[in-house]
C-alpha cells in the first residue's frame, strides 16, 4: 500500500523571499480585522452584557417576526432573535429588568413563557440563562485577563527559553491570532460568550504549538549550520516541519469539522472560532513569526555577538545569555 | 532504545491499565454501577448543560450584615444600659453613617457605663482587635464604631451559616445530588442537576425565614399607626392581611418568643381546613410562650415573619403545652415552604440571585447524543487519516489515542472532574492533537531515514529529538490550560480540566507508550527497512 503524502518530501519553499508581501497582507487583514471590531463591535452575549436569553424550541419551523411582535406585547423590554441552523430553535435575548431584585428576572422569563405557550402551543425553555451586569462585568474583565496573562506567559516562557526574539516574534503572532479572530466575530456577528474565550485560549494554546516546533528546529539548525544565511536557514527549518504543519493541522481540522457538522447548536460558534483560529496560527508560524525573526535580527552568531551588542537591547541580554547549551565552538 | 526491561514494561502498562478501568463505570448503568465496589465507582459526572438542571450564583449584601450587627449592638446597649443594675440614663441613640452614639445623663457615670459596654464587644481577628471600638467624645457622649475586622468577621461566619441553611433548605425539597459552594467574600453556588424550574427553590432560598411573636400594642392610636408613627417600646410593623383595612400594624418592640426557640415546623390545617403551619418551641421558648400567654389573655399577639406582621389572632387560652399555630392566609404551597424555612433555620442575610442558567433535560440529552456523535466520527477520521499516512505506525497511533480517550476519562473519575458540553470539545481538541506528538516523531523519522539512517537508528533519533519538542510545545500549551483553569467560570473551567489532563495523559500515550510498542515489534521482526 502507497502511503498517502500531503507534502512530497524534500520541499524547498521559498518562504522568507515573500516576506514582505506576507507582512503587507498581514497588516492589511490585521487593520480590518480591527476597524470591523472597532466599527461594527462584537455580538456579545448574555454572559458579557448581563441580561436574559431564552432559548424557545417549537415544534415546528416558525416566524421570528410573529415571535418579536408577541414578546413585543409584553413590555420587557428590547427584544433581540437570532434562529439557529434548524429554524425550530429561537434565541431570544431580552435586557435584565432594572428594578425587582431576584425575583424579577424570573418573572419576566414566566411572563415570556405564559405568553409564548398561547401563541405556540407546544414551546418549551430549552434553557435560559439571566445574567445580571454586576457579574457579566466580572466575566468580562476575567475573560480578558485570561487571555493577556495566556499570552504574556507564553511570551515570557519562549523569551527565557530561546532568545529575545523568539519571545517578540511569538507575541507578535499570537496577538495576530487574537486579532483575527476578534475580527471573524465583529463580522459574522456571530454571538461572543464565555465559550468563545475559551475557544481563544485553545487557539493560543495550539498557536504556540506550531509556533513552538519550529522555532525549536530553528534553533538545532542554528547550532548545526553556524555559517548559513538566515534567511535560508529558517526556510530550511520551515520546509523540513512543513510535513508535520500540515499533518496535524489536517488532523485537528478533521476532527474540529466534525464537531461543527454534528456537534450541536450550542457549540457552533465555539467551533468555528478554532476552526479559523487554526488556520490563522498555521498562516502565522509560518509566515509571520518566523519571517519577522529575521528582521529581529537573530542569526546564527547571535549568541557570540551578544556580548558585544548588549547596548542595543538593555537588560534582555544577560538573561538570554546563560542558556547556549554549549553551542558556543 | 529497543530494550524496554519487564519493569519498564510493567511500570508503562499499569497505570494506562488502571486509568481505563476507572473509565469503564462511566459507561455502565446506574444500576450495575451500584453493585461494583466501592473504589470501581470513578465515575465522570455531567455537568449541569449535560444532565440538565440550575445553576444559581447567589450574591450577600454585606451592608446588609454590618447593618444588621449594628442594629443588634443598639439593642444590647439600650438593654444593658436602661435595663441592666444598676440603671444608667442615656439620651436616645443615634446610628449615624454606620456608628452609635448617644448622651450620659449624669457626666460622672460615663466611665461606669464604658465599663458595661466593653464586655459586648467580642475579639477579631489575630491583633487583639475587638469588633467594635468604644470611645468616649465630648466627655459625656460614647461613641461605638465598628471595626473592620468585626464586619469582615461576621460577614464570613454568616457566609458560613448560610450555606449550611441553604444545604438543609435544598436537601429538605427532596433533590439529589445538589452541589452548594462558597465562591469568593460573599457568594454562593447552587447547582442542582435534574431541576427544570428553580422558581420554588428561589423562592426558598430569598426566604430569610426570622421568626418573632410579639405583642400587639393596642394602646397606640390607630390614626398615627396609619401614618407610621408608634408609641415609646413600640414600632410599626407591615401588614397586608389586616383585617381592618390598614396595611400597618403597631407592636411591642420586645419579643415574646423567637425563631431559635423553635424546635420543629410543619405544615396542617386548621379546623376551617385553612392551610396553617404547626410549630413547638424548645422548653425555655415554650415557658415564655406560656409565661406571656398567661398575662395576656385577650389581647392580640403578632406573628411576624421577617419584619412583616402574618397575622394578630387573639390569645383566647393561655398557650402552655410549647406548640402554636400560625396562620396568615396560606395555600398548602406557601405554608409548606415558611415550615421548610422555619425548620431549616433562619439565613442571617438576604441574598440576590445574580447569575441563573437553567438548562431543560432534552437540550442536554440533545448534546451528549450530539457531542457523541462528533466524537466518534472525529476518532474515526482521525484515524483513517493516520492510517493512510502511516501505515502500521498510524495504526500505533491510533492505539495510543484510544487508550488515551479511556485514560482521560478514568483521570476525570479519579478526580471526581465534570464533563461538560465544552469538555466535549476539549476532547475532541484532544484527539486531534494527541497524533501531533505521533506526526512529529513519524516525520521527523522519516527524516532520518532519508538522511540515511538505519532503521533503528531512525527510530531511536526520531524519538528522542521529537521528544524535546513536544515536551516544550506541551508546557506553552499547559500554561494557557493553567490559566483558563485558575481564571475562568463555567465553561471555560470546563474545558480547561479535559484540555490538562489531555495533555498530561496524550505526552505519555504518544510517545512513552507508542514507544514501547514500536521498540517491541521492531526486536521481534526485525525490518531492515520500514514503511512509513
Amino acid at each position: 500500500m502507497k502511503l498517502l503524502k500531503l507534502v512530497p518530501d524534500n520541499t524547498n519553499i521559498g518562504f522568507v523571499a515573500i516576506r514582505k508581501w506576507a507582512f503587507a497582507l498581514t497588516a492589511l487583514l490585521t487593520v480590518l480585522a480591527v476597524g470591523a471590531t472597532a466599527h461594527k463591535g462584537l455580538n456579545l452575549g448574555v454572559d458579557f452584557v448581563g441580561g436574559l436569553m431564552i432559548e424557545a424550541k417549537f415544534p415546528q419551523a416558525v416566524d421570528t417576526d410573529k415571535v418579536r411582535s408577541t414578546i413585543g406585547r409584553l413590555g420587557v423590554g428590547e427584544s433581540s432573535l437570532q434562529q439557529f441552523g434548524d429554524a425550530n430553535t429561537v434565541q431570544i435575548r431580552l435586557p435584565l429588568p432594572e428594578q425587582g431584585g431576584a425575583g424579577a428576572a424570573n418573572a419576566v422569563v414566566e411572563k415570556t413563557r405564559k405568553a409564548m405557550t398561547a401563541q405556540f402551543p407546544g414551546v418549551t425553555f430549552s434553557r435560559y440563562d439571566t445574567v445580571s451586569g454586576k457579574v457579566s462585568g466580572e466575566l468580562i474583565q476575567n475573560g480578558v485577563l485570561a487571555v493577556v496573562l495566556a499570552i504574556l506567559g507564553i511570551a515570557v516562557f519562549s523569551w527565557f527559553r530561546y532568545e529575545w526574539q523568539f519571545g517578540v516574534s511569538t507575541f507578535v503572532a499570537i496577538v495576530h491570532d487574537v486579532l483575527m479572530t476578534l475580527g471573524f466575530f465583529a463580522i459574522t456577528q456571530l454571538e461572543f460568550d464565555l465559550n468563545i474565550i475559551a475557544a481563544v485560549l485553545t487557539i493560543v494554546g495550539y498557536s504556540i504549538n506550531d509556533k513552538m516546533v519550529i522555532d525549536d528546529r530553528i534553533r538545532e539548525n542554528m547550532r548545526k549550520y553556524r555559517k548559513m544565511d538566515m534567511k535560508a536557514l529558517i526556510d530550511l527549518s520551515v520546509n523540513e516541519t512543513l510535513p508535520r504543519t500540515v499533518m496535524t493541522s489536517v488532523t485537528i481540522l478533521l476532527a474540529l469539522g466534525a464537531l461543527l457538522l454534528l456537534g450541536g447548536h450550542v457549540l457552533r460558534g465555539f467551533t468555528a472560532a478554532m476552526m479559523l483560529g487554526i488556520i490563522v496560527g498555521t498562516y502565522s508560524s509560518v509566515y509571520v513569526s518566523s519571517s519577522l525573526l529575521i528582521s529581529l535580527g537573530l542569526t546564527p552568531q547571535t549568541s557570540e555577538k551578544k556580548a558585544t551588542r548588549k547596548g542595543d537591547y538593555a537588560g534582555t541580554a544577560e538573561r538570554v545569555g546563560p542558556r547556549d547549551d554549549g553551542a558556543k565552538p | 532504545m529497543l530494550n524496554f526491561s519487564r519493569w519498564a514494561i510493567f511500570a508503562i502498562i499499569l497505570p494506562l491499565a488502571i486509568g481505563v478501568l476507572c473509565a469503564i463505570p462511566s459507561f455502565l448503568p446506574d444500576a450495575t454501577v451500584a453493585h461494583l465496589p466501592r473504589f470501581m465507582q470513578t465515575r465522570v459526572n455531567l455537568g449541569l448543560d449535560l444532565s440538565g438542571g440550575s445553576h444559581l450564583l447567589l450574591e450577600a449584601s454585606t451592608q446588609d450584615v454590618a447593618k444588621q450587627r449594628l442594629t443588634n449592638m443598639e439593642e444590647q446597649v439600650r438593654t444593658e444600659l436602661r435595663r441592666g443594675d444598676p440603671k444608667i440614663a442615656i439620651g436616645d441613640i443615634s446610628a449615624r453613617d454606620g456608628k452609635l452614639s448617644f448622651m450620659v445623663r449624669d457626666p460622672a457615670q460615663v466611665d461606669a457605663a464604658v465599663e458595661r459596654i466593653r464586655p459586648l464587644t467580642q475579639g477579631a481577628g489575630l491583633t487583639g482587635q475587638r469588633d467594635f471600638n468604644v470611645e468616649v467624645v465630648n466627655s459625656s457622649t460614647i461613641v461605638i464604631t465598628p471595626t473592620e475586622a468585626g464586619i469582615k468577621n461576621a460577614v464570613k461566619s454568616a457566609m458560613e451559616v448560610s450555606t449550611e441553611v441553604i444545604r438543609r433548605r435544598i436537601d429538605e425539597m427532596g433533590t439529589r445530588e445538589p452541589t452548594i459552594q462558597q465562591q469568593g467574600d460573599n457568594r454562593i453556588v447552587v447547582q442542582v442537576p435534574g431541576l427544570q424550574d428553580p422558581k420554588a427553590l428561589k423562592a426558598l432560598l430569598g426566604q430569610t425565614a426570622k421568626l418573632e411573636f410579639k405583642l400587639v400594642d393596642t394602646t397606640a392610636n390607630p390614626s398615627e399607626v396609619a401614618q407610621g408613627r408608634a408609641p415609646v417600646g413600640s414600632e410599626v410593623l407591615p401588614y397586608v392581611n389586616n383585617p381592618s383595612g390598614v396595611p400597618f400594624i403597631a407592636v411591642k418592640r420586645q419579643v415574646m418568643v423567637s425563631g431559635e426557640d423553635l424546635t420543629d415546623a410543619t405544615q396542617g390545617y386548621d379546623q376551617s381546613n385553612q392551610a396553617i403551619v404547626n410549630i413547638r418551641f424548645n422548653s425555655s421558648g415554650g415557658r415564655k410562650f406560656g409565661q406571656v400567654t398567661s398575662q395576656n389573655v385577650n389581647r392580640p399577639f403578632a406573628i411576624i415573619l421577617d419584619g412583616k406582621v402574618l397575622s394578630a389572632p387573639n390569645i383566647n387560652e393561655p398557650i402552655l403545652g410549647g406548640s402554636a399555630q400560625v396562620s396568615g392566609s396560606f395555600t398548602v404551597e406557601s405554608a409548606n415552604q415558611l415550615a421548610i424555612a422555619l425548620r431549616s433555620g433562619k439565613l442571617p442575610v438576604n441574598f440576590v440571585v445574580v447569575e441563573e442558567r437553567t438548562v431543560g433535560p432534552g437540550l442536554g440529552a440533545d448534546s451528549i447524543r450530539a457531542g457523541l456523535i462528533a466524537s466518534v466520527v472525529a476518532v474515526v477520521a482521525v484515524a483513517v487519516f493516520m492510517f493512510v499516512s502511516y501505515g502500521r505506525f498510524g495504526m500505533y497511533a491510533n492505539l495510543a489515542v484510544a487508550i488515551n480517550v479511556l485514560v482521560i476519562l478514568g483521570v476525570m473519575g479519579i478526580l471526581g472532574a465534570t464533563l461538560t458540553l465544552p469538555g466535549i470539545a476539549g476532547f475532541v481538541l484532544t484527539i486531534g492533537t494527541a497524533v501531533d506528538a505521533n506526526v512529529l516523531i513519524y516525520e521527523r523519522i522519516r527524516e532520518e531515514r532519508r538522511r540515511g539512517r538505519n532503521v533503528v537508528a531512525a527510530i531511536e533519533h526520531g524519538y528522542k529529538e521529537a521528544s524535546r519538542t513536544i515536551f516544550e510545545a506541551n508546557v506553552t500549551h499547559a500554561i494557557a490550560g493553567g490559566i483558563m483553569l485558575a481564571l475562568g467560570s463555567g465553561p471555560v473551567k470546563g474545558f480547561a480540566i479535559v484540555l490538562l489532563i489531555g495533555i498530561a495523559t496524550s505526552v505519555f500515550t504518544a510517545v512513552t507508550f507508542t514507544r514501547m510498542v514500536v521498540a517491541n515489534w521492531v526486536r521481534r521482526t526485525r525490518p531492515t527497512d520500514i514503511h512509513i
